[in-house]
């Protein structure tokens, strides 16, 4: 019986591996953290349905309840070979190896680190934070400025470390956009009087409902949108931020100060997937892990029998690398027989 | 003072706060549909006074929005009322309600409440799918 090894257990390996595991196959996947869905259990809300995240990530890990998957937590891999016929060897943080017929690759993203866009003021002053720091405070009921008020004023700025040249990152991280309008609404559901402001370049509202969320957090929770980037942010003694922007529409220069700045941080290939598919040799654009072609080989590498889904490949949302998940599996089964 | 030629340049800069933002509610309340422009400009592509003075109400509305209140109204004379940016709008804005308002409010004259039939039963349908 042939084995596969998936590493990472996220949305899309989980998804895979479930799959995968129902048709009989043997599945060992490897998580280097204690615990699966990490990027999924840190989340309040979904888009676009507002589902609550702890939610959809009991039922993916329901899918894990098979007795031919195998789980290894706490366990990195850190070394990925081609083993000649028997296939690929892993090696993980203990030095152990673990041999497989086919491996798997769904080693996902990690979240720009704002501290690169200095200008932005992250780490210098506290009214400033990400949209992972501002996604905790939804879930937990807690927004409040950096004097432990509830804030007046919200702003979500758009593109950091996505679209720019500055932070090497010319590509846009696709999930950004809509996680701001479901924030702002979120933000305006738990503090109606707060003027929430979304700073955009242009908002890509690419998916099914994504349009109609925009729409309505400008009808019915008056989330207000302008269209600049925000070029620098500078703290005002009372712990608030200053911004300075252009009113693109307007065509003049702009400041507002604001109790909460927060950056919508794109995604970056994971340190796992950039040592692992450099390892393999699959190395892609920015790190992340490349396929045969996006169009009708995506879940295939130009390795044999290695396979890759989910967001190594890319900026994916969340049913978008769950629908990779499976595909991948499908192209698994598919070289099997 | 001027013995030298200069002069102090007054700042262009719109701050945010020290706009105020009663005649943006007032609008809000006679035009709700106003909160839902997108600023794709097609309004002023089919205006047809735009295309023969610096008339552009994307614009116009733009700097209302922001208390920029300024020449605006000398410039919304220009308009026609003839509702062509009312037919191209993607987001179904009143925008010949929001011109007729906006003239209206900075002349401090008692804003139009009439609100044409296909916006009200518009906004009926909207409620029944509630």
């Amino acid at each position: 019986m042939k084995t596969i090894s998936i590493i990472g257990a996220g949305p899309a390996g989980i998804e895979a591996a479930s799959v995968l595991a129902k048709q009989g196959l043997t599945v060992n996947i490897f998580e280097k953290s204690s615990s699966p869905l990490k990027n999924i259990t840190d989340k309040a809300f979904l888009f676009p349905n507002f589902a609550a995240a702890s939610d959809v990530a009991e039922l993916m890990n329901k899918k894990l309840l098979n007795q031919n998957i195998v789980q290894h937590y706490d366990t990195e891999i850190v070394g990925l070979e081609r083993e000649g016929e028997r296939g690929w060897k892993l090696i993980d943080n203990k030095n152990t190896s673990h041999y497989s017929d086919m491996v798997l690759l769904a080693t996902g993203y990690t979240p720009f680190d704002a501290h690169r866009k200095e200008e932005l003021g992250y780490g210098i002053y506290n009214g400033v934070v990400t949209s992972l720091e501002m996604e905790k405070m939804i879930r937990y009921n807690q927004i409040l400025n950096s004097i432990g008020e509830k804030p007046k004023r919200i702003v979500f700025l758009q593109c950091v470390g996505s679209r720019d040249e500055k932070s090497g990152n010319h590509y846009c991280s696709k999930v950004c956009c809509v996680t701001a309008v479901k924030q702002a609404i979120e933000v305006k559901r738990q503090i109606p009087d707060a003027e929430a402001y979304i700073f955009y370049m242009d908002l890509r509202m690419w998916g099914q409902h994504f349009e109609e969320m925009y729409r309505e957090s400008q009808q019915e929770y008056g989330v207000r949108f302008v269209r600049g980037r925000i070029s620098e942010a500078s703290g005002t003694f009372d712990g608030k931020v200053q911004i300075k922007a252009e009113d693109t529409l307007m065509g003049l220069p702009l400041k507002m100060t604001t109790d909460l700045l927060v950056l919508m941080v794109g995604m970056e290939a994971s340190e796992g997937t950039r040592c692992l598919a450099k390892a393999a040799g699959i190395c892609g654009d920015y790190g992340f892990a490349q396929t045969i072609d996006p169009h009708i080989n995506d879940c295939t590498s130009s390795q044999p029998g290695l396979f890759v889904c989910g967001a190594c490949k890319r900026p994916m949302s969340i049913n978008d690398v769950v629908n990779d998940g499976r595909s991948a599996a499908l192209a698994i089964l598919e070289n099997i027989k | 003072m001027n013995k030298f030629g200069f002069t102090i340049s007054q700042g262009r800069q719109i701050n945010f706060d020290e706009i105020k933002t009663d005649k943006v509610e007032k609008m809000l309340e006679l035009v709700p549909s106003y909160k839902l422009c997108i600023g794709c400009g097609g309004c002023t592509a089919a205006c047809t006074a735009a295309g023969f003075t610096d008339y552009n109400i994307r614009r116009i509305h733009t700097a209302f929005q922001r208390g920029q209140y300024n020449g605006l109204e000398e410039k919304l004379q220009r308009c026609m009322l003839c509702g062509k940016c009312l037919l191209v709008c993607p987001r179904g804005v009143n925008t010949r309600s929001l011109i007729v308002n906006m003239r209206r409010i900075l002349a401090n004259v008692e804003p139009v409440t009439w609100r044409p039939q296909r916006e009200i039963k518009a906004e009926s349908h909207e409620e029944s799918h509630k």
